[in-house]
């Protein structure tokens, strides 16, 4: 596959990733003349289906997007629906949807720091390779990711796919000694992903920064997960309703794909760190100081350094987690009533992997009329990209397999759930 | 490689370890959750991972190994071309082939196209259609290859799925219920959400798996795991309308992650022919 006085990396089947999808860089000595990153991942096109459907099974239905980060998906549908229709939840339905989103963190995070990502960097083909130098790593990995899942199984029912979540609430809402019986466990989790912030730091990082748009939701008073406002680190500061005006899919010259970039600017960046630059200060005291004694001070702009990050998010969900569970009442009722009555409404909400945006128009029987869905892999899709062009010269002078083994490795620093990005097929930039 | 080396012991020959049967992981159009289902096992993986050698998962490693397997998990449905020569091919390598979740084994949520015209839905979600290849019907994988196995669920249960591999290797039936949920709902001794509330609930008539999670959790089974063994769903549909559910609702109600199951199929058509 070597052209002439050039190379291809070519990455088949990218593995360790959720979803199927294929890398093809294309160089000439240190130039960069092709980069694809290509999803072969079918089509199930949930946008169209959903039309018809009520708005009550749009959590449901959205959950079946990603097997990863369901929980994402059943909180950017309940929350859209719940501004299209003008409802209020019980504060305490808000706070049991943080906690549920800590579990989903946790889990997605301590999969993909440890299992996913931390091979990489120790040179395993996978954790199972690792398992056998590591145990007690891959141990701690395989308990962390459980206490993550079990937040979600208890307000969920199961990890993946929950039943529980709701537009207006919950269907079932825990009593606070069921909250409080996963205290001793979560502080042990707090230990453990502060262990783990010291661990990933010691790993080797490619040197490799990059003048990144980092998007993120902010809010006032607390690090993000189903509110605030929209904002970036060159002056973006919107309302998910404007969301669509300002951010346009684009179709790439000689390609068939579309690219969700800010109109007029480009690609940026969603995802850990996004929300770490954007919202350090709103980091819970005991995750600033692991980030700072790891070494990590906004903003961040070494890519690689996001397993880190990853983990000083792994302290911050252990820590929101006893938090709601120490302040935590029981709601009223476990879900406010839901009229049947037309709207439209968005939603962004922070999937482990980054912002993930939801439209659903809905009309008087609540039906849905119309959705739109933009999973944070679409949104990271192009700045992979961006990124691959500027790293791969940096590795002209390696052997083909070790400069693939790193260009994959910078993929995965995306955590890219391809399963989600479905929609974005068959990337292809050809600048020649 | 595959099936030869099980009886490795001929006479005078050097005791060799005896080879661990080898797994393969295949993904069709799928969110990918049933596969996950094998890494959220979080207190069986290293013992699971000890016993067989995972040839190849991409999910979890970057090691590919060219097969024959001992046993593929398909997780997904077929939708495209290329799959459907795919699926051709990893039959073909796979000695025991099991199909995992509800896409796999019924087509899945995207089978819900199956109804309506293709074309229209893809100008919906894409901006230029004629670059995609998608097929008409989202079908599961039996309707390609002979399956051995089908393990129902969206997702699939994680214990049924390490009952099912430890089944297989040991070469016995794997002890995986095709009763309905109302069965695990009584033997939770929940009270019945559809006769004490008017809940509609499809458990009468969906296979259990799950643990009868949704009446635990104050809501109707909306059916999972597919349809159960022979499942009355004439009945059922009849006790919906007594709820006060339309045709539009109880057609619904079938037609969501198992739609294109048989009875569900059958079940939801005949709503909308009422």
């Amino acid at each position: 596959m070597t052209a002439s006085g050039g190379r291809t990396i070519k990455v088949d089947t990218l593995a360790r990733v959720e979803g199927e999808g294929a890398l093809y860089i294309k160089m000439k000595g240190e130039r960069v003349t092709d980069v694809k990153l290509k999803i072969y991942e079918p089509p199930r096109l949930f946008e169209a289906f959903l039309r018809g459907r009520h708005l009550s099974e749009a959590p449901d239905i959205t959950a079946r997007i990603c097997g990863i980060c369901p929980i994402a998906y059943q909180m950017s549908a309940v929350h859209a629906i719940e501004r299209a229709l003008g409802i209020r939840i019980d504060p305490a339905v808000r706070l049991l949807r943080r906690l549920f989103y800590c579990g989903e963190w946790i889990e997605s995070h301590a999969l993909h720091v440890y299992m996913l990502h931390a091979p990489d960097f120790l040179g395993y083909q996978d954790v199972i390779e690792m398992a056998k130098d590591h145990r007690a790593v891959v141990e701690k990995a395989l308990r962390l990711k459980k206490i993550g899942n079990s937040i979600v199984h208890l307000l969920g029912g199961r990890e993946i796919h929950p039943i529980s979540a709701a537009v207006g609430g919950f269907h079932k809402v825990p009593t606070k000694h069921q909250l409080h019986a996963l205290v001793d466990d979560l502080q042990w989790g707090l230990e453990a992903s502060l262990e783990t912030v010291r661990w990933t730091s010691t790993l080797q990082f490619p040197d490799f920064e990059q003048d990144y748009e980092f998007v993120a939701l902010r809010h006032p008073d607390e690090y993000p997960f189903n509110e605030g406002r929209l904002v970036s680190n060159r002056g973006l500061d919107i309302d998910a309703a404007e969301y669509e005006d300002r951010f346009v899919e684009l179709q790439v010259k000689h390609s068939n794909a579309l690219h969700s970039v800010i109109r007029g600017r480009g690609s940026y960046l969603v995802g850990p760190l996004a929300r770490f630059n954007l919202n350090f200060d709103k980091l819970p005291e005991v995750a600033q100081k692991a980030a700072m004694e790891a070494g990590l001070k906004p903003p961040v702009k070494n890519l690689f350094r996001s397993i880190t990050v990853r983990a000083v998010e792994l302290v911050f969900a252990f820590a929101e987690a006893l938090r709601v569970i120490a302040t935590y009442e029981p709601p009223a009722a476990p879900r406010v009533t839901v009229p049947d009555r037309a709207g439209v409404g968005q939603a962004i909400t922070e999937a482990p992997r980054g912002i993930l945006y939801h439209r659903y128009a809905v009309d008087e029987k609540g039906l849905i009329v119309t959705a739109k869905i933009i999973p944070p892999t679409s949104q990271n899709q192009r700045r992979i990209e961006d990124d691959l062009r500027e790293y791969a010269p940096q590795l002209a002078a390696w052997p083909l397999e070790e400069a693939t083994w790193k260009c994959e490795q910078a993929v995965r620093c995306y955590d890219p759930c391809i399963s989600c990005a479905t929609h974005f097929l068959k990337v292809e930039i050809d600048r020649e | 490689m595959s099936s030869e080396s099980k009886s490795a012991s001929s006479p005078g020959s050097k005791p060799q370890p005896k080879p661990r049967p080898r797994i393969g992981v295949f993904k069709f159009a799928s969110c990918d959750g049933c596969q996950l289902s094998l890494l959220d096992a979080e207190d069986e993986l290293l013992s699971v991972v000890g016993a067989v050698e995972i040839a190849y998962f991409p999910e979890a490693t970057r090691t590919m190994l060219k097969g024959p397997y001992d046993i593929g998990l398909v997780e997904g449905s077929i939708t495209t071309h290329h799959d459907a020569e795919r699926i051709q091919e990893v039959r073909r390598k796979c000695k025991t082939l099991i199909t995992i979740g509800a896409c796999a084994t019924a087509g899945g949520v995207q089978a819900l196209r199956n109804w309506k015209d293709i074309d229209e839905y893809i100008r919906v979600v894409y901006a230029s259609p004629q670059f995609i290849s998608t097929l008409k019907l989202s079908t599961p994988i039996a309707e390609h290859v002979p399956v051995d196995f089908e393990l129902r669920g969206c997702p699939i249960n994680k214990y049924q799925l390490i009952e099912l591999i430890t089944a297989t290797l040991a070469g016995r039936k794997p002890n995986v219920p095709t009763y309905s949920v109302c069965i695990e709902c009584k033997r939770k001794e929940n009270v019945c959400i559809a006769v004490a509330r008017g809940v509609p609930c499809l458990g009468p008539v969906t296979q259990a798996g799950c643990g009868a999670l949704c009446p635990s959790y104050d809501r109707g089974c909306y059916g999972c795991y597919g349809p159960m063994e022979t499942p009355n769903t004439a009945s059922l549909t009849s006790q919906f309308r007594i709820l006060g559910q339309n045709d539009a609702q109880v057609s619904r109600a079938f037609r969501s992650f198992n739609a294109w199951a048989w009875p569900f199929r059958k079940a939801s058509e005949e709503c909308e022919r009422t």
